[in-house]
């Protein structure tokens, strides 16, 4: 029988070096108990509205809907909160955590760079110190973000191993976790890794459902027929299905990158194409091949390009609770573009994963159907790529 | 008694490292063969793994090349079989969880016990994941080696008591790669582990001198050597048998 520690059904667990099996503890108890001490809560809570700028907006996209000519679609407007995407939600709380911890420096990988600038936002707001690791390609891609992540005072260290991704700064990150435990705190970005992070970062995500399940029945007196979010590692996903689960009739529906095409080997689209194995302290789906080397994944979204998922999404798929479906670069664009142009909403290129499956579904389902996606993240730091992506060169 | 015991039986143990397959096959077998023929007492072969999350550049650099070289678990696992026609020192794998999951649990060990393998060593697969494979470990008389750190404080003792083969010390905080100084108190972990079990420890992370060897050699019943020696296979390619053999000699040779 395999440790039941931090497992959703076969899936999770805690598969790392000894040498980290004490930090890991560590955060545990320090988590169990200030999730339920009352100053932690009040206090965290307090930077989620003062400073994060909770809740926020589920917005009624009339235009897009009326487009559309299906259900009515209404937008889990992550993309407003302060630094432009739900990624602040987990790091308030884990940085918060980390500083009751007595710990004086965060670390944390990051593909886009979202996860990098709310990390680097928390630890300038708290005064601490700040690592960022980002493969190389992705300081790249995401040069903007680079520079935000300095401009708060944190230290970006640009990964040269392996394919220079998403993937390769995690497991960066865990090397220097393990070299440096103490004042430490591995503020990981997504649920996923080893446990406790998927259950935090879970815990801490799941505001975005908690705020759409209150605010859709003040507005339409029901529960929606399905979510929709974008899924790398799934935080946001898992963020916007949580007070959901236990509503059997809400679809939930996570959109991974299928890159090139899920038949293509140029995929990120983990539930879609890979197999169950163990990796970065999780057991999950994971794109690898035949004797369990990890597959270098492609997506146009620097934020969706990791080879595996978050062991809960990994369960809700087994469970047939929750749908993963596969959505390609060029229909992530032609999203991208279709909401900056509808609503005027500029969506990120991971969150436009989720209005491009949305723009599918609604038109077939009846007009007294709602969905509700999440917008993860707001799209400035992508219009450099998409016009690239486009043929047009552009200075940013 | 198991293989890995007789490793401890001459003394103090000098345990070193190759990945399989860097550069090729056909060198890791000449280097294996040196490194018998130079006093090494238990051999660990590394299978190489894409994302290898406990080892510093050096050997992250040796898994590159060799999956580059196209090297795969099977191609392995001929390569001990043709060894082990006349190499008789014991030998252990290391490698990371998912090589060995995805596998499968039992063809993987089960293999192992046919070809002979004497231990798996799996870095990412701590006490509270053992049973993922100790259970098929221990049908199949192959030793899943356990690992102690300097971080692991009160978890030393737990760990002891269940291990097999022997106890890898894991000597220094961080990921594999030379160090010029160990400053983590072995002796104190030894003795917790003797307090617990009577199966011998030896330590690695971080020696590459003789010296170093040496000193470690006071506490611990063997001392593992890594990124000293894949630097030199690095450096010397397909010619470096001959200076591992006289590398290990040296080493070897130092904790007599």
């Amino acid at each position: 029988m395999t440790n039941p520690k931090g497992r959703f059904g076969i899936h999770g667990g805690q598969y790392i070096p000894e040498t980290l099996m004490n930090a890991v503890i560590e955060l545990e108890k320090a988590y169990e108990h200030y999730k339920n001490d009352p100053d932690f809560v009040r206090e965290l809570n307090e930077l989620l509205a003062n400073y994060a700028g909770r809740p926020s907006l589920l917005y009624y996209a009339d235009k897009l809907t009326k487009t559309l000519g299906g259900a009515k679609i209404y937008l889990k407007r992550e993309d407003l909160n302060h630094t432009g995407s739900h990624k602040i939600n987990n790091v308030l709380g884990q940085a918060l955590l980390a500083k009751k911890m007595g710990k004086t420096r965060l670390i944390a990988e990051t593909g886009a760079g979202q996860h990098g600038v709310a990390t680097a936002t928390a630890a300038a707001l708290l005064g601490m110190e700040c690592v960022v690791f980002m493969g190389e390609q992705d300081t790249k891609r995401q040069a903007l973000n680079v520079y935000r992540m300095r401009l708060l005072g944190a230290k970006v260290v640009p990964v040269t191993s392996g394919t220079a991704t998403l993937k390769d700064a995690v497991s960066e990150a865990m090397r220097e976790w393990t070299s440096r435990i103490d004042d430490t705190h591995y503020c990981l970005g997504s649920v996923m890794g080893p446990h406790p992070f998927p259950t935090i970062v879970r815990d801490f995500q799941a505001v975005i459902s908690k705020e759409a399940r209150e605010q859709i029945l003040e507005y339409e007196g029901r529960l929606p027929d399905a979510v929709i979010a974008c899924v790398g590692g799934g935080s946001n996903a898992i963020g916007s299905f949580y007070n959901f689960i236990n509503d059997k009739d809400v679809r939930l529906i996570g959109c991974e990158a299928a890159g090139r095409g899920i038949d293509t080997f140029e995929t990120a689209a983990t539930v879609n194409t890979g197999r169950v194995g163990i990796f970065h302290g999780m057991k999950s789906y994971f794109c690898q091949d035949e004797f369990g080397q990890i597959a270098p994944v492609y997506s146009i979204s620097a934020g969706l390009d990791y080879p595996g998922v978050g062991p809960e999404h990994a369960h809700l798929h087994d469970i047939g609770r929750a749908e993963y479906v596969p959505v390609t670069d060029d229909e992530a664009v032609d999203a991208f573009e279709f909401l900056s142009r509808t609503e005027g909403i500029i969506p990120a290129i991971e969150s436009a994963h989720a209005v491009a499956y949305a723009m599918k579904l609604a038109p077939t389902m009846d007009k007294d159907k709602i969905i509700i996606v999440t917008i993860s993240g707001r799209g400035d730091k992508d219009c450099a790529a998409i016009a690239r992506y486009r043929g047009e060169d552009i200075n940013e | 008694m198991s293989n890995i015991a007789k490793a401890f039986e001459g003394g103090k143990a000098f345990i070193p490292f190759v990945t399989c397959g860097d550069p090729d096959l056909e060198t890791t077998a000449k280097i294996v063969r040196e490194m018998a023929a130079n006093g090494a007492d238990l051999i660990e072969l590394g299978i190489p793994f894409s994302d290898p999350t406990a080892e510093g550049p050096v050997i992250q650099g040796a898994n590159i090349r060799a999956l580059s070289g196209g090297v795969t678990t099977d191609k392995i696992f001929d390569f001990v079989r043709e060894l082990r026609k006349d190499v008789s020192v014991p030998l252990v794998f290391m490698t990371y969880a998912n090589v060995v999951f995805s596998y499968g649990a039992e063809r993987f060990i089960g293999t192992c016990r046919q070809i002979g393998i004497d231990g798996l060593i799996l870095p990412d697969l701590p006490y509270e994941e053992k049973d993922e494979f100790l259970p098929v470990c221990r049908q199949y008389d192959v030793d899943l080696i356990s690992l102690i750190a300097p971080t692991s404080a009160d978890r030393a003792a737990m760990i002891a008591k269940d291990a097999d083969g022997f106890i890898y010390i894991v000597s220094s905080l961080g990921v594999t790669g030379e160090r010029a100084q160990i400053t983590t108190d072995i002796s104190k972990l030894v003795s917790v582990i003797r307090e617990n079990t009577s199966i011998p420890c030896a330590v690695g992370f971080g020696i590459s001198t003789p010296e170093q060897a040496k000193s470690m050699s006071q506490y611990a019943d063997g001392v593992i050597v890594g990124s000293a020696i894949v630097r030199k296979i690095a450096q010397y390619g397909k010619d470096s048998a001959a200076p591992v053999g006289e590398f290990v000699n040296k080493m070897k040779n130092a904790i007599r």
